[in-house]
């Protein structure tokens, strides 16, 4: 290199308004990114699920087939496949391109809330009301789940998968961590109702959020606090949490219609981001790039940084 | 690259390469019949056309050989060109054709007869020979010969120039004592040189007399020729041979399968064992020549004699290297010898001093002739049979299996042991306690668990009743007295049949000795599976009444007595631990206190005191499905192994108050997995009693929808409540609230539920079963309503009842405060009621309560500034307005039901809609929670549905105890669960 790196600029965080789609399918329950963060997929309240473009806010495609309001979606890692859960207590396993059911798993008592693929799509794992994790093979015509996770004294409210780990919240307060490769099950105990939980990029922390207002970045390896970020409002409603795609900021819906950004080191309030009256349901950031989703009744909002579009 | 264009060029390539394929090129179409030509290679059609060129035309048309015709050749000559005296040859008339490979005089290369191998050229000789014939004089070919020139070939002239002399071996030259072939000296010698002379001495002497520095040339070889046996004869056949006959060879000589050149070589080399023989043509031929003196070889006799027995050994010194092996030739008379060929052997191997010793094996015994090769094990000893043998010895013959044992009968298969045989052969002391759980229960119970079993059973045993009548009607008139009686005798079939054990049943007619005989007859045909084992068993001195009397009491009694093995037994499974261990399973994460941990969150101290770690066993394809090794090998467990824990620790009792769930005795596993609100509600309601108890007991008796909320031990004391309604989610918070129950009273309770057959089960189950909410969108809303009515009114009730359950879902922290609120709500809520304040209260608790119908963190509502009209923006009620607001719907939903009979659903809506205009100002705080229109149609529609889920449940609720036992089941296991769906039933009344 012939010239010296520019100075490192402090990141930029979402806060220009880029686009505004309207789902035209009830409350969006969910808001995720696929895996480039290419395109979106938004949960409704009126048992579809919808695929769009993240670039033009384009309908791709419509899934229908649940029986109940869709509570959360995931994509495969390559776009073949997407999984969904639902209220009407039901994974289902679409086929991307088609828009047909793959494979429809039943075996949760109570509806579902939350659903992720490992790295690989082999597994489907589900988090329900009913308090266990299922995990569903999507290699085999089997239609039990591999095993059943029931841990859990309260509904599973978040789950997360980072390579051979498992995530789970749950509503009695604990933040449950599978270690797959070694063999053991950490347990955290955070007192308070567990919304949602996330990796960390780099795989290191654990952040949970919970209905005591208060995300706090715990320590995957000891469990010990590393950070606490108060000031937005979660008390009633299940609502996301995530972390920006560089681990430099935490990011929290609320219910008083904003998105909080914390400073992750310094737990400082960083952003105050407005989207809306109502309740802010669900967030998701983009894998890479400086760009957020946020959803809100009906509709999904794109934000990205100022200087760009 | 060069070495691949390389190993190109190795490549030797026939024929002609098929052309490319080209990817698109479309495939060509096949060459009919017709147009398969064959063209020479003047692109003339070659048609088959006799016997010329190999079948096919020639020349133009079978003529000359082109279109023109035949041109004779030009000839000019002048005085200066004079014309060469022209020599025609025959190829000048020939075709081309006809030098082809099927042509008459095919052109191809030979080896010419310089480099030609020494092999004669069968066919030269043959055309010299008939040419000999056709000469003038006959056999003239015979001079030539004798006048041949010495010609050699060019391989022999080769190896001349290269040293080699004519006799010798050919390769390199060997230091080795040059050998002379034959011993005898006498014999002819052929191709062979002679040793020098020499040599020849000291080799009789076998001494070494060989010179350091003087090689030899190898031995020659003699080639073998292998001879392919054209004629059809057998093997070893030779037909008569004139030269035999001329040389005067005796009869049958030594056949040598292995060396067929032998008579050959015999010939070569001198023949010494060729004694004087008579001449005479001899073989293998029909009839005797004119020189055979005699008869005697007409038949031929082989003989075993004439062949070899031994293989390997054969005359030595035959002087051929090669063919037959070396050792022939290292074979000396002294084995010392072999020091000298040292330098033969494999480095660092050195030949023996000692010869091996000869093992010396020991033919097998001969077996007797009737052995047949089976062997039978014999049956184990049992040693404790044998009386007056020394323990020691009846060890030693339990262990070997002997012999000296008198055979046993035959013992029953392993399985067809029950356990208390099975207990005795190994060992076992007998278990401890009750052998049945019938034996645990108090009379009382045990009777009432009868009467209901023989109720269920019969359908069970309908099977076998043709059998029974047919055994009734063969009996006699016992059917025509007790018709109910036969079922109950196939009950009592079913269950003693097949019983081994008798030693411990109950006696129960043991004052009257002769009438148990009686009945241990009956039980023992019964266990024989007799059908008319009754009939047998009585007395037939007795009177007829006397009999009818003591037939029903055997077969109630052998059904009450009945052993453990049937089907109630079955059900139960012994407890793992026995009653006096002091330790319990407990699943690992009810494990550590939460009160430590509570305080940990609260201070801030998140790591180790808030941190569990604990063994846990994922499945092998899961983790095969996420790449990972399995952590655990080979364990068989799969999530988390259970703990041994101190049954009567300490800190049980220490933690008693806040979760009972820890100190309380094993409970079943549904129970077990219970929502941390059940553990606050608890401990909600316990202050809730000791603040406001007399309080509470007023309202109590004011309204009765909330009495049965508040769990006081009292409850048995209202039997309206119990009686009124749908009892079993009414049951369930009594027994777990009460905290002093014995676990006997929890059975009791539990029984009691199993009794009552036409209850319904509880109403959330169904929801949870039947609801799909598919189809309850789809339902009509024309339905008997006034049929529903009362039923409704239950429900509600019920409601009623199970509002408190999630009435404190999020109000941990300050749970005083709640149960205050909720309290005096109550009691403010019994004063008012019919007003319509409380009216307008109800309606716009409808919000609260949807709000409720999530269970833990809810979704927050669809579209909130919809119906919020753009106001301010407000957070989510309090807690304490929704906890008030919620115990002043109840009241309000008794009140619609009367509403709702009047009006007509689609008044309804609008009412909601009204209603919920002119309630905006009212409550500011729930205004967030407002539905739609679009969502009271969709209450209703639910609303709807559930009436025809509790028409259908109605239904179910008269099928037998399996599908309710089922149903609890899935109770016990979705506490949670029912929680939801209750909230779901208070939001639906939002739509009225």
């Amino acid at each position: 290199m012939a010239f010296p790196q520019p100075r490192p600029q402090a990141p930029q965080l979402p806060q220009h308004l880029l686009r505004t789609i309207d789902c035209q399918q009830g409350a969006v329950r969910a808001v995720r990114f696929n895996i480039d963060g290419n395109y979106l997929l938004s949960c409704g309240s009126d048992k579809s699920l919808k695929l769009w473009s993240a670039s033009r806010g384009t309908l791709l495609k419509t899934y229908s087939g649940h029986g109940y309001e869709v509570l959360d979606a995931d994509g495969s890692y390559d776009n073949s496949q997407i999984c969904s859960c639902s209220s009407d207590k039901t994974v289902i396993l679409w086929d991307v391109a088609t828009g047909q059911v793959t494979r429809k798993l039943r075996g949760h008592a109570g509806k579902v809330n939350c659903v992720q693929f490992n790295e690989e799509a082999t597994v489907i794992l589900s988090g329900s009301i009913d308090g266990t994790v299922r995990c569903w093979d999507t290699r085999s015509r089997r239609y039990e789940p591999i095993q059943v996770l029931d841990e859990a004294r309260d509904s599973i409210s978040s789950l997360k998968v980072a390579q051979h780990e498992l995530l789970t919240g749950s509503v009695d307060g604990r933040v449950r961590r599978y270690d797959l490769r070694m063999g053991q099950l950490h347990v955290d105990f955070i007192s308070s109702p567990i919304t949602c939980v996330c990796f960390s990029q780099d795989g290191q922390c654990t952040l949970s959020s919970s209905l005591d207002s208060t995300l706090r970045l715990l320590d995957k390896s000891t469990g010990e606090m590393l950070g606490e970020y108060t000031g937005h409002k979660m008390k009633g409603y299940k609502l996301d949490c995530c972390l920006s795609s560089k681990d430099t900021h935490v990011l929290s819906c609320s219910e008083d219609g904003h998105v909080y950004c914390w400073d992750l080191v310094e737990g400082s309030l960083s952003l105050k981001l407005p989207v809306g009256k109502a309740v802010v349901q669900s967030l998701s950031f983009h894998p890479t790039e400086t760009r957020l989703l946020t959803a809100m009744e009906g509709r999904v909002q794109v934000w990205v940084e100022k200087g760009s579009a | 690259m060069a070495s691949d264009s390389d190993s190109d060029e190795d490549f030797v390539t026939y024929g002609t390469p098929l052309e490319p394929l080209e990817e698109d090129e479309p495939l060509k179409k096949p060459i009919p019949l017709h147009d398969q030509t064959v063209k020479d290679e003047k692109g003339r059609y070659q048609r088959f056309h006799g016997a010329f060129t190999g079948g096919f035309s020639a020349g133009y048309f079978n003529t000359v050989g082109s279109k023109e015709g035949w041109t004779p050749s030009a000839f000019v000559s002048s005085r200066q060109q004079k014309a060469e005296k022209h020599h025609a040859r025959p190829e000048d008339f020939m075709d081309e054709e006809d030098f082809s490979e099927h042509g008459i005089a095919p052109r191809e290369i030979t080896t010419s007869q310089e480099f030609s191998s020494s092999r004669r050229d069968k066919a030269g000789e043959k055309a010299r020979a008939i040419s000999a014939q056709a000469a003038l004089i006959p056999g003239d070919t015979l001079l030539e010969e004798l006048i041949a020139p010495a010609r050699s070939s060019i391989g022999v002239e080769l190896l001349m120039k290269m040293g080699w002399k004519e006799g010798q071996g050919v390769g390199p030259r060997v230091k080795r004592k040059a050998r002379r072939q034959q011993k005898d000296g006498g014999g002819k010698v052929y191709g062979c040189t002679l040793p020098p002379a020499g040599s020849e001495e000291s080799e009789d002497d076998d001494e070494e007399f060989a010179p350091e520095n003087v090689t030899f040339a190898p031995k020659d070889v003699t080639p073998v020729d292998f001879n392919p046996r054209l004629g059809v004869q057998g093997l070893g056949y030779r037909g008569l041979d004139p030269s035999l006959a001329l040389l005067g060879h005796g009869t049958a000589e030594h056949i040598d399968l292995f060396k067929p050149q032998s008579e050959t070589r015999n010939r070569l080399f001198g023949d010494t064992k060729s004694s004087s023989r008579r001449g005479g043509v001899v073989g293998q031929a029909f009839g005797v020549g004119a020189l055979e003196d005699d008869d005697e070889d007409v038949y031929h006799r082989d003989s075993m004699s004439r062949y070899d027995t031994i293989l390997g050994e054969e005359e030595p010194g035959d002087g051929l290297y090669g063919w037959t092996a070396p050792q022939q030739y290292t074979k000396k008379k002294d084995r010392s010898k072999d020091a000298s060929y040292l330098g033969k052997i494999l480095e660092g191997f050195t030949l023996a001093q000692k010869p091996l010793e000869e093992k010396t094996i020991f033919p097998p015994p001969s077996l007797p002739r009737d052995y047949r090769p089976v062997h039978h094990f014999r049956p184990s000893v049992d040693v404790s049979h044998l009386s007056g043998v020394s323990p020691a010895l009846a060890e030693a013959l339990r262990v070997s299996k002997g012999h000296m044992v008198k055979e046993e009968p035959q013992q029953a298969g392993r399985h067809q042991l029950d356990s208390g045989q099975r207990r005795a052969l190994l060992g076992e002391d007998t278990l401890q306690g009750p052998s049945s759980v019938m034996e645990l229960l108090r009379p009382e119970d045990r009777q009432r668990l009868l009467s209901l079993r023989n109720s269920s059973n019969p359908p069970s045993a309908k099977t076998s009743i043709p059998v029974s009548s047919h055994a009734s009607q063969t009996s006699g008139k016992s059917a025509q007295v007790l018709p109910a009686s036969s079922d109950l005798q196939q009950v009592s079939l079913a269950a003693w049949r097949g019983i081994q054990t008798s030693s411990q049943t109950f006696k129960p007619f043991e004052k009257n000795p002769s009438k148990q005989a009686r009945y241990e007859l009956y039980l023992s045909c019964l266990k024989q599976g007799d059908n008319d084992a009754l009939e047998q068993s009585l007395d037939p001195g007795m009177t007829e009444w006397e009999r009818s009397r003591e037939r029903e009491e055997f077969v109630r009694a052998s059904i009450l007595y009945r052993p453990t093995s049937s089907s109630l037994s079955s059900r139960f499974t012994r407890a793992k631990d026995q009653e006096d261990d002091d330790s319990v399973e407990v699943s690992p994460d009810q494990e550590g206190d939460l009160d430590d941990k509570q305080a940990a969150v609260k201070m801030k101290m998140f790591g180790k005191l808030t941190r569990e770690t604990f063994e846990w066993y994922p499945d092998k394809l899961l983790c095969k499905r996420f790449n990972v090794p399995d952590p655990y090998p080979g364990s068989g467990i799969v999530g988390l192994p259970k703990v041994k824990r101190d049954k009567f620790s300490v800190f049980n009792f220490l933690t008693v108050t806040q979760s009972r769930e820890a100190a309380a005795p094993p409970k079943p596993p549904e129970s077990g997995k219970k929502s941390r609100w059940d553990v606050s509600e608890q401990k909600v309601e316990k202050k809730k009693e000791d603040l406001l108890g007399e309080l509470l007991s007023a309202a109590r008796n004011q309204t009765e929808t909330k009495v049965e909320q508040t769990p006081t031990p009292a409850l048995p004391a209202l039997p309206a409540s119990i009686s009124s309604s749908d009892q079993a989610p009414g049951s369930k918070p009594e027994i777990k609230s009460s905290d002093q129950q014995s676990s006997e009273e929890k059975k009791d309770g539990d029984e009691e539920e199993e009794e009552e057959e036409e209850s319904r089960p509880p109403m959330d189950l169904f929801k949870a079963i039947f609801a799909s909410s598919s189809d309850e969108k789809s339902s009509s809303s024309s339905e008997g309503e006034s049929s529903d009515e009362e039923e409704e009114k239950e429900t509600k009730e019920d409601e009623g009842k199970m509002d408190s359950e999630p009435l404190n879902l999020f109000s941990i922290p300050s749970t005083s405060t709640t149960t205050t609120s909720s309290s005096a709500t109550t009691t403010s809520f019994s004063s008012s009621a019919n007003t319509s304040s409380s009216h307008q209260a109800a309606v716009s608790t409808q919000a609260s309560k949807q709000e409720e119908e999530e269970f833990g963190p809810k979704l927050p509502p669809p579209s909130a500034a919809l119906s919020r009209g753009g106001a301010t923006s407000i957070c989510p009620p309090s807690k304490e307005v929704k906890t008030g607001k919620k115990s002043k719907e109840k009241k309000h939903k008794k009140k619609k039901h009367y509403k709702h009979k009047k009006e007509k659903k689609v008044e309804n809506e609008e009412k909601g809609s009204n209603q919920m205009k002119w309630l905006l100002p009212h409550a500011e705080a729930v205004t967030s929670f407002f539905f739609t229109e679009e969502e009271t149609q969709e209450a209703q529609a639910q609303r709807n549905s559930r009436r025809r889920a509790r028409r259908r449940r109605r239904r179910a609720g008269r099928r037998t105890g399996v599908d309710r036992r089922a149903a609890e089941k899935v109770r016990g296991h979705l506490s949670e669960h029912r929680k939801m769906t209750l909230m779901e039933w208070g939001g639906e009344t939002l739509g009225n």
